[in-house]
């Protein structure tokens, strides 16, 4: 059962390597093709593509829109979730489910929907109609993480404040954003990571100023090529950075 | 104004822009959308109407009709395999692992979770090539005469989404097997199970509600996806996300492809009634 167990749990971690691996070795590959035999180590792909402009344009459209609208969507997300958790009112419960709802729906049919309509009120494809779709999917992830975070100690902490005379902006402010300091940034770093790798969206709803998965998208129709590699790499060690770094700070309380 | 009316107020102030954005954005698409289902095209002008010829030939003419058949059999396909391959992982990582390993193990399992999605399914598109890593080591191994044809048919599209859902299912299966009490396996022990009757007939069925929010996920995204099938299936058989994809792109079919949507939709609305009982996604 012991070796069983272990071979089981090798095999599933090569499964599950196996592409990463692959995409990182033959991202230095010095040839054409990113496909065996290895030719040799070069950062000739590397280098080509971080001097792509068009690459480098994608890149700083994919953080403009990977960090405004999760701010945008935690500052909405923030306040419904203060307001509901404040006072039960008429048709409370529905309202929870509306602000939740787009999280069971497609990102396919969100940016068809969105798409139609823009085409009809006459807004171009862009990338605010871009950051328009990203608060969409991620109001009702930061919504739930919120209403979920508070209980009945920041209910009353929210109360106290409020009976000494705060105002509601005070209270919003100085007492709820930071005893819910921690869920939000769980909140804007999950919004980040879907803003920052959603595609289809990004893909429907931009014409010419693209985010990084639709270039990256865009160099696959030429085939196979270790820059796709290179900018594969990148990315990854950019998210692997990025979650090492919330495993150690973040989460490491809560964990155990 | 009494306090309570004021609270009222200051609350519903507070919950209105959210409200707004979901509604402007999300419902109001979501409806024109329905409507736009009802027209249908002539020559390249939309002409509004209110009949249902889009979703009759959705379920008549064939190629269409095939598109939701292979989308469902894909995904059935995906969900079962994933937790069949997920659980066994999940599993050993929380009971077999030393404890001091298991976040590490965890984190390695699904570390390219986190990774770009279309990179991913470009990465499979590299293994599993002609001259991928795979072939090139079956035939070196002698275990092929000559390259077999993965990519661009079904096993493709299957593998690469199987990739990414064995990490999904193991996070929610783990999350859930590390909130049973040991004690439950102990109590079954003390009372004459054998290892698998423990695993079998107490663990197994402890962890439902990981598993069925897993797999209620696992069916949503990978029934709603484009990118893998597109990469890693090509053109030959066509699931509902490339039918509605290529109604929009070739012919500006906005009818259709809403039609198709809103098929979609449906499907996954089934599904969820299917297993809302299980579902506690809070718990997960």
């Amino acid at each position: 059962m012991k070796y069983l167990s272990w071979a089981y749990l090798v095999a599933l971690f090569g499964f599950i390597l196996l592409p990463v691996v692959t995409l990182v070795i033959f991202s230095f590959q010095d040839g054409r093709l990113p496909v065996p035999p290895f030719k040799g180590v070069t950062f000739e792909w590397y280098a080509k593509i971080l001097t792509d402009r068009a690459m480098m344009e994608a890149l700083g459209n994919s953080l403009i829109v990977a960090l405004l609208s999760p701010l945008v969507a935690l500052t909405l997300g923030f306040l419904a979730a203060s307001g509901l958790a404040r006072v039960v009112l008429p048709g409370s419960v529905l309202m929870r489910g509306l602000l939740i709802a787009p999280m069971t729906v497609s990102y396919l049919i969100i940016a068809l929907g969105l798409l139609q309509m823009f085409n009809q009120i006459g807004i171009r494809p862009s990338l605010l109609a871009t950051g328009i779709g990203h608060v969409v999917i991620n109001l009702p992830l930061c919504f739930a993480i919120l209403y979920a975070a508070i209980g009945e100690h920041q209910k009353s902490a929210l109360k106290a404040a409020r009976d000494l005379g705060a105002r509601e902006w005070q209270v919003l402010w100085f007492v709820a954003a930071p005893m819910l300091t921690p869920a939000l940034a769980a909140a804007f770093f999950l919004a980040f990571t879907f803003s920052w790798d959603e595609f289809i969206i990004a893909f429907l709803l931009t014409r010419f100023d693209v985010t990084l998965p639709v270039e990256i998208w865009s160099m696959l129709r030429s085939g196979l090529s270790p820059a796709t590699n290179a900018v594969g790499s990148l990315v990854f060690l950019v998210s692997v950075i990025v979650v090492v770094a919330l495993e150690l700070t973040l989460f490491r309380k809560g964990s155990k | 104004m009494s306090i309570e009316r004021q609270e009222k107020r200051q609350g519903a102030a507070l919950v209105a822009p959210a409200l707004l954005w979901t509604l402007g954005f999300f419902v109001i698409p979501f409806a024109a959308m329905v409507m736009m289902s009802l027209a249908h095209l002539e020559g390249r002008e939309i002409v509004q109407g209110h009949d249902l010829g889009n979703y009759l030939r959705i379920f008549t003419d064939p190629s269409l009709r095939r598109g939701i058949f292979v989308s469902l059999e894909i995904t059935a396909v995906v969900t079962v395999v994933s937790v069949l391959l997920a659980w066994p992982l999940a599993w050993i990582i929380a009971t077999r692992v030393p404890a001091r390993w298991r976040r590490m193990a965890l984190l390695l399992a699904v570390l390219p979770f986190w990774t770009s999605y279309v990179v991913r399914s470009y990465s499979w598109a590299l293994v599993l090539g002609e001259k991928g890593v795979v072939m090139n080591a079956l035939v070196g191994l002698g275990l092929l005469a000559e390259p077999v044809q993965i990519m661009a048919t079904r096993s493709a599209t299957i593998i690469g989404f199987v990739h990414f859902f064995v990490m999904l299912l193991t996070l929610t299966i783990y999350s859930n097997l590390i909130q049973l009490s040991p004690n439950y396996a102990r109590a079954a022990e003390d009372l004459g199970a054998s290892k698998w009757q423990v695993i079998r007939l107490v663990i197994l069925p402890l962890t439902l509600p990981g598993v069925m929010t897993g797999a209620f996920l696992t069916f949503v995204l990978c029934i709603g996806d484009y990118i893998t099938p597109q990469i890693l299936g090509g053109n030959n058989e066509l699931t509902l996300p490339q039918l509605i994809m290529l109604q929009l792109g070739r012919r500006g079919d906005f009818p259709m492809a809403s039609a198709l949507s809103v098929v979609l939709m449906v499907i996954v609305t089934l599904a969820y009634a299917a297993c809302a009982r299980w579902l506690k996604m809070e718990r997960v």
